[in-house]
């Protein structure tokens, strides 16, 4: 089963745990229904799009809300410290959330104890705290845009508002900022660099570029980095490998893209609703 | 609690406490260190003063200790109270400073403008915000979603609702969108 941790933008939803299904436009969640704008809830849209189309179990959330007080992050935190030990989910998604450093390894002793081990795919905050925590070779997959990818290039900025200017500007040179990262011996497995050419890459360089088709709208609509993350997610727990996995999910998102004619004003639920569509074309074309 | 039991909760405390979450303001004199941290732990906030390190020593011999990924909301609280810090920094590496390079990309219609981890998109004509994207903190889908669809100048500014850090360089991008908009 497929795991995903993170938040959503309202103060007094309750902590819950739960499968997460699709219901007339929004994620529905242990009775609640939640808004699918962007963030956690656009990535469970698409993960379970995928799910279904896969005809896999719909996707298990731990959801809190959360609007950058870190409150309700802590509680969620605390809950999953509790009783991760007691599941076995094949891969698990961590995705936005306050970046504490100090429940990020409360959270992996918890996690270094699951057998099997599951994969673990970060994006967002969790990202950021991993990185931070020097625990990224722990991660099987980091699913980073241009600019995030400078900050795992810089060794010592703790978030990417302060990711060094001479950095930043090697953001057209995302091949430099790769070997940086790798460098560092503080990466994951495997990357997935969203942006004008998708890279998945590992420590022993490219793996895949997917470049088509190209949607240049899609930069600026909230949300499509987070649909990339589900959709990976959602093909890693149905057993494909995260190269693989990495490689079609980058495809399938930016087909849905595509199929949705997205101007920069376009809203991300727009895009998921084509991804079934988009992935069965691209699993006929592998 | 034992005395033995006290001192091993007290050292996994410290074991536990990660730099990397932690940042220093640095303020003007002692008496605005003082006011600080008092305004800070009355909302809420687990501080500490302390001796600042020798690259950010600037006449005041305290600085305070906060949660780092909070800086935008705790300087908009100091601010709002006339005691803004000279600096605010990470503590592990005080010499950091935020970013300060914009990316910018004309769409035709739409004007996106990108710092740091944060992209902002309003529709040149009418200036209403059509996208805000990027992010990692859990302020950023609840910025976007009070943002979005509002005019650049009704619009709530991530100072005014954010907390984080994405929030503050989402508020680098909005500031430098409305600039760019008054100007054309």
């Amino acid at each position: 089963m497929l795991a995903v941790v993170g938040t959503v933008p309202e103060h007094d939803f309750p902590l819950l745990a739960g499968n997460v299904t699709l219901e007339n436009g929004n994620i529905c969640i242990q009775g609640k229904r939640v808004n699918i704008d962007r963030g956690t809830p656009a990535l469970l849209a698409a993960a379970a799009k995928v799910a279904e189309f896969l005809g896999r179990e719909a996707p298990f959330a731990y959801l809190v809300g959360d609007i950058g007080h870190g409150d309700g992050s802590k509680k969620l935190y605390q809950h999953l410290s509790e009783h991760l030990k007691q599941t076995g989910f094949h891969t698990m998604a961590f995705h936005y959330i306050q970046p504490l450093v100090e429940w990020h390894n409360r959270i992996f002793t918890t996690i270094e104890k699951m057998i099997p081990a599951p994969v673990l795919i970060a994006d967002a905050g969790y990202m950021y705290m991993a990185k931070m925590a020097g625990r990224s070779e722990a991660y099987d997959l980091f699913t980073p845009d241009i600019g995030e990818l400078a900050f795992l290039a810089d060794e010592i900025a703790p978030h990417p508002f302060y990711t060094r200017g001479f950095i930043l500007h090697e953001q057209n040179h995302v091949p430099d900022l790769i070997n940086r990262i790798y460098a560092n011996g503080n990466a994951p497995e495997y990357l997935l660099v969203k942006g004008g050419k998708d890279y998945v890459v590992n420590r022993e360089g490219v793996q895949g570029i997917v470049d088509r088709p190209v949607e240049e709208s899609m930069e600026a609509i909230g949300g499509t980095g987070d649909t990339l993350t589900g959709i990976v997610a959602a093909l890693s727990e149905s057993g494909i490998n995260v190269r693989e996995a990495a490689v079609v999910a980058a495809r399938t998102n930016r087909l849905a893209g595509s199929y949705a004619h997205p101007t920069p004003a376009t809203q991300v639920i727009e895009i998921i609703r084509y991804i079934p569509e988009a992935l069965k074309a691209c699993m006929t074309e592998k | 609690m034992s005395l033995l039991g006290f001192l091993r909760k007290g050292q996994q405390e410290v074991e536990q406490r990660e730099d990397a979450d932690y940042g220093f303001l640095v303020f003007e004199n002692t008496g605005e260190v003082i006011q600080a941290e008092n305004l800070l732990k009355k909302n809420g906030w687990e501080i500490r003063v302390m001796g600042p390190p020798p690259e950010i020593r600037k006449g005041c011999d305290l600085v305070i200790e906060f949660p780092l990924i909070e800086e935008l909301k705790i300087i908009k609280v100091l601010h709002d109270a006339g005691i803004p810090p000279l600096l605010a920094v990470p503590v592990t590496d005080p010499l950091l400073q935020p970013v300060d390079l914009f990316k910018v990309k004309d769409f035709g219609e739409h004007l996106m403008v990108q710092a740091a981890n944060m992209k902002l998109t309003v529709d040149k004509e009418s200036l209403v915000i059509v996208n805000v994207s990027g992010g990692g903190c859990p302020d950023v889908p609840y910025l976007a979603w009070q943002m979005v669809g509002r005019h650049l100048n009704d619009a709530p500014s991530p100072r005014e609702i954010g907390h984080t850090l994405c929030g503050y360089a989402l508020q680098f991008a909005y500031e430098e969108v409305k600039k760019r908009c008054s100007q054309s």
